[in-house]
């Protein structure tokens, strides 16, 4: 909304309004004119939108509630995809494993980029080749790194098991163990992103004025104190989006187990993604794979709704 | 960097021995995790097969066959699948150069009626996680609304989805707004269109951020994998990352790495080049100090 035609003080606007007599033909061409060039401008944009993100967007609703066979029209069905989806104990599986997924990539792809930014921001040199190298992971296709980390978690010949020998530690079997193959997803999707993440908390961190340390220090506070007092104030801004957005990321986690892991072993990585593309994609089950991401929507739109709080507030 | 305040969290000097106790462990730990991956992967596709199933591993290849890169690229035949990629991935870019750069323009400066709706209407797709959408967007593409035309196997349908990106269209009509409006107005005293404008006027000034949307916008591109396998069935289209995971069960191992480091050389190449606008694209958006 622009500012400047709402707030117009209303002794400007008025006398102009008193100056037209009336209407005036040029003057309402104009306006037309004006708006047909705007929307020529925007037309091309409006109609990717509305074909590729606001159709979509209601027609993914209202097929959760439909079954779909590309012959004959869709079938309403009420509830009955839900119904197919919670008898499913994947389905329960699936948001387990998602869940757990997402806590511990938030253990490691939350504190540790924090505790590496603020790392970095007491380092005076070389502080090009760190943020070079950290961000690095981030520009590779997630195909190449989970092909890459597939290789080196081989039980056998694989790199981190052949470090472990080295140091005569018998590895565990990373992605053959139901009880490390979320972990070592976890591992790969944090070394992946912490890049990004890590260089925004550095910008934040950039930007706390110095004296506010200088100050907690001639009051007495030690490295703790005023970590806790000045650096994580300062921040928190930045921190409650990024934990939000990740939250929101990881929920989605679909490329690793994908490839990786397939989902197994013993169903231990299927996350709820892996399960969408299943119904959708194998099964060709496209009205309970809507139900599916119908719930996925509707769990993650908190995440999103609160962000959107956020940022408007810090807008305002 | 020189505007950084000089004091941070630690006041001690950065010239003592503590110091550089951390400074070193701090290059070795980062070397050794963000580095060290890489020059395993690209020493490892220079292996033979059978000597990367021995244990315990070599770290330099005992026999060294640089020449795995080179039959890499034939057996799989990487070349075509690469040219797919940089076909898609420069559609996706002029697309949403293309249809955006205008539609931000037109919301920024020419403000029609019903604009602030539309935008609200496009910035709230932002809020939505995008795969929740995949479902209906691959049926929407296997027949596109009132067209009736299908684009499985079409480049079409990453393109034109990539256009409909709101995060674009923000950056854009952010940059925009901060050009004064009595510039252009002075260019269309002159008697420049609304087109004349945008080319002549905001385009020049606007190139620090058409950088940063071209940026994201190649390097998404590039990196997405599970839209384009849906898209392309047909594996003579896929994109690079499609046909690699496609090709991983059956090849032998030294090959596949070999494959790998050619993917990913693209992408560290832009970074190494563009780095400035990447890490300036990373902290304009979502995110302010």
């Amino acid at each position: 909304m622009s500012a400047s035609t709402l707030l117009r003080p209303a002794g400007e606007a008025a006398p102009d309004a008193a100056r037209r007599p009336g209407r005036r033909p040029g003057r309402l061409r104009r306006r037309v004119v004006e708006n047909l060039t705007a929307y020529g401008f925007l037309c091309a944009a409006l109609v990717c939108f509305a074909l590729f993100s606001w159709y979509p967007i209601v027609r993914g609703v209202l097929l959760a509630f439909q079954q779909v066979n590309f012959i004959t029209d869709p079938e309403w069905v009420g509830f009955e995809n839900f119904e197919r989806l919670f008898a499913d104990p994947l389905f329960w599986d699936a948001w387990g494993n998602t869940l757990l997924f997402t806590g511990l990539a938030l253990v490691f792809g939350f504190f540790v980029p924090f505790l590496i930014a603020v790392l970095l921001n007491e380092l005076r040199h070389a502080e090009g080749y760190f943020r070079l190298v950290v961000y690095l992971p981030v520009m590779l296709p997630p195909v190449v790194a989970a092909l890459l980390w597939k290789w080196f978690y081989d039980p056998g010949p694989g790199l981190f098991n052949s470090l472990l020998r080295v140091v005569g530690i018998d590895g565990p079997r990373w992605l053959d163990d139901s009880t490390t193959s979320l972990l070592s997803l976890v591992l790969v999707a944090t070394w992946s992103n912490l890049g990004s993440a890590t260089l925004i908390y550095l910008a934040a961190l950039q930007t706390i004025p110095g004296e506010l340390y200088e100050a907690a220090e001639l009051d007495g506070a030690n490295v703790v104190q005023r970590l806790r007092h000045v650096t994580i104030p300062q921040t928190r801004f930045v921190l409650l989006v990024l934990l939000l957005l990740q939250v929101v990321a990881t929920m989605q986690i679909f490329t690793e187990p994908y490839i990786m892991t397939g989902g197994g072993p013993d169903d231990s990585t299927v996350t709820v993604l892996l399960l969408l593309y299943r119904y959708a994609f194998v099964y060709n089950d496209f009205g309970t794979a809507s139900a599916l991401s119908t719930l996925l929507l509707v769990f993650l739109s908190v995440f999103s709704f609160a962000y959107l709080r956020i940022t408007r507030r810090a807008d305002a | 960097m020189s505007d950084r305040p000089v004091r941070t969290l630690f006041s001690g000097s950065r010239t003592g021995v503590g110091y550089k106790i951390v400074f070193i462990t701090t290059i070795v730990v980062f070397t050794a995790v963000f580095v060290l991956p890489f020059l395993w992967l690209v020493l490892g596709a220079m292996k033979p097969a059978v000597e990367l199933a021995k244990v315990p591993v070599t770290v330099l290849p005992e026999t060294w066959n640089p020449g795995n890169y080179a039959e890499a690229w034939q057996l799989m035949d990487l070349g075509k699948y690469f040219l797919n990629t940089v076909f898609v991935v420069a559609g996706a870019w002029v697309v949403q150069i293309l249809f955006d750069v205008p539609a931000a323009y037109a919301l920024s400066k020419l403000r029609p009626v019903f604009g602030n709706g539309v935008l609200v209407a496009m910035l709230i797709t932002l809020m939505l996680p995008p795969s929740t959408l995949l479902v209906p967007m691959y049926l929407t593409i296997t027949d596109v609304p009132i067209v009736g035309v299908n684009l499985v196997n079409n480049p079409a349908a990453i393109w034109l989805p990539a256009a409909a990106n709101a995060f674009n269209i923000y950056l854009l009509k952010r940059f925009f707004d901060q050009i004064p409006t009595e510039l252009l107005d002075a260019a269309r005293m002159d008697g420049a269109g609304a087109v004349t404008v945008l080319w002549r006027v905001v385009l020049p000034m606007a190139r620090p951020i058409l950088a940063v949307v071209s940026i994201l916008a190649v390097v998404a591109a590039w990196k997405d994998f599970i839209w384009p396998l849906l898209v392309f069935s047909d594996p003579a289209l896929q994109t690079l990352s499609v046909a690699l995971q496609r090709f991983a069960p059956d090849t032998p191992i030294n090959l596949l790495l070999a494959g790998l480091v050619l993917a990913a050389l693209p992408m560290i190449a832009v970074f190494l080049v563009f780095q400035r606008h990447i890490l300036a694209g990373l902290t304009a958006g979502s995110v302010k100090g």
